[in-house]
């Protein structure tokens, strides 16, 4: 049973999106996404600066298995990557909504509305239908 | 759903992830995939490879029919139990299958061939062997449990009577021999010391408890994969297959070109492929950079061509990305791989990247 802690957002691609005071966003990878990918070894987050669109491949998480896209929640502005993940990303699997997260966005104007992102109910339901 | 083995229902009480292996529903992960590598590096765990196919083969002529069938020659075989790697070649040299040979008696030979190309295997196999008046029997009723790591052997020891524990403990590298209805061989696919037993299927179950209240680690086919990558063992389908001949695919070791009288299947094709020269090689790759080598990726080198990783993953030993990549063979020391666009330097390296828990790596 996945942790789904009930103040995030979330996509269907299994991000979370946390808003911050400053008006930024902080994003990772769900801990159903952690789980589903097994032990991470590599992670690569979007330089800062970039101008991200919604639902454009922005980083990358690879498992000893497999590396698996990591998709934009919502349109910005890169203001920082997790600088903790290139020599510890097992961070991402020990606290996924913690200090495993990926980046921080500048949301563009309107981009969260925009974004229709999903509560974490909504969300449960995503993982109920696919049976986790 | 796939065919399923006699542990089956204990992977899936243990918790294990299944995945589809070559038409198989196996485990290819109980916790963490990395937990379960450091394991048989350092102490002990069991593998399921039910799945792979046991082929016994019986009469006069056996040894004949082998030293025709297969680019290895067991006549290498003085000793019962003896065992001997080879490819089965098709007769264009291609490569049908690797697979073990233990030679147990005169009349007598066993053969462990993959789970993917048990088939194919069989129905060749079957077509030679008649000329030869040799009997092909699956041993379906069999699983096959591998105990890998530095403390394998004296814990899977344990699982037998004292004289058949010191008859297992005996065994010299290679060998195998039945012992009750058990056949134990210190043999394995992780560059660690251990056994693979091939056993009674209803035996299975029971022996994988004991081994796991002996304290060996279930592990699964994610581990298998990434410790024999660093030990430097090929993959079939992936490191070599059919469009692929011994001699690109770093195993002209395993071809026995002397006596040169020995007419076995493709070696037409493989002396017209040494006249030549193989244009290809297969090598070993370390990546300098962050990132993780996969399958498939393109690799540059400069001057000289392009080539392509054939497996890749990150070694938990190494804590940095390993990979096999056939390559041009005028390749040099320092090659890149194309990762999602980006270029990242790899330097070629002669595996075994590991063995015995140590890095080979200078």
């Amino acid at each position: 049973m996945s942790n789904v802690p009930a103040d995030l957002k979330y996509t269907k691609s299994h991000e979370w999106v946390r808003p911050l005071q400053d008006g930024t966003v902080e994003i990772g990878i769900t801990d159903h996404a952690q789980h589903a990918l097994g032990d991470l070894v590599f992670v690569e987050v979007p330089d800062v600066g970039r101008h991200l669109k919604a639902g454009e491949a922005c980083a990358v998480v690879e498992s000893v298995k497999a590396a698996s896209d990591v998709y934009a929640p919502l349109a910005g502005e890169v203001t920082a990557g997790n600088p903790k993940l290139a020599g510890e990303p097992e961070v991402v699997n020990a606290d996924a909504y913690g200090a495993g997260w990926l980046m921080r966005l500048r949301p563009a104007p309107g981009a969260l509305e925009a974004a229709q992102l999903l509560s974490a109910a909504a969300y449960q339901e995503v993982l109920d239908a696919e049976g986790d | 759903m796939g065919r399923q083995t006699p542990l089956f229902g204990l992977h899936q009480e243990l918790g294990a992830r299944i995945v589809d292996f070559g038409g198989w529903d196996m485990p290819v992960q109980y916790g963490s995939q990395i937990g379960e590598h450091h394991a048989v590096r350092r102490a002990a765990g069991v593998f399921d490879v039910s799945h792979m196919c046991v082929i016994d083969l019986k009469g006069e002529r056996t040894r004949a029919f082998l030293q025709q069938l297969l680019a290895n020659d067991v006549a290498k075989l003085k000793t019962p139990g003896k065992a001997l790697y080879s490819c089965l070649l098709n007769e264009s040299g291609g490569i049908l299958d690797d697979l073990i040979a233990y030679y147990l008696s005169d009349t007598f030979y066993r053969l462990v061939v993959n789970a993917g190309t048990r088939d194919k295997d069989l129905a060749w196999i079957t077509q030679y062997a008649q000329a030869f008046g040799v009997t092909v029997s699956e041993r379906a009723d069999l699983a096959m449990l591998a105990v890998q790591g530095p403390d394998a052997r004296a814990k899977a020891a344990q699982l037998l009577s004292g004289a058949d524990a010191a008859a297992a403990l005996a065994l010299d590298v290679f060998v195998g021999r039945a012992l009750g209805s058990w056949f134990v061989a210190r043999t394995g696919y992780t560059g660690e010391d251990g056994f693979e037993i091939m056993m009674p299927a209803q035996d299975a179950v029971a022996a994988w408890r004991s081994l796991n209240s002996l304290g060996v680690a279930s592990c699964g086919l994610g581990a298998r994969d990434t410790l024999r990558l660093e030990a430097g063992m090929n993959l079939y389908g992936n490191d070599m297959d059919e469009a692929t001949h011994p001699y690109e695919s770093a195993l002209a070791w395993t071809v026995a070109l002397e006596p040169r009288g020995r007419a076995f299947i493709g070696r037409p094709a493989l002396e017209a492929i040494i006249a030549a020269g193989s244009p290809r090689k297969l090598v070993g790759l370390l990546l300098e950079d962050r990132g993780v080598l996969r399958g498939h990726q393109k690799v540059l080198i400069a001057g000289v061509g392009e080539g392509e990783i054939t497996s890749g993953t990150f070694s938990p030993t190494l804590e940095r990305s390993i990979a096999f990549a056939r390559v041009p063979v005028a390749t040099g020391a320092a090659v890149q791989v194309d990762i999602r666009g980006k270029l990242l330097n790899a330097r070629v390296v002669k595996p075994p990247f590991v063995r015995f828990g140590r890095s080979l790596i200078t």
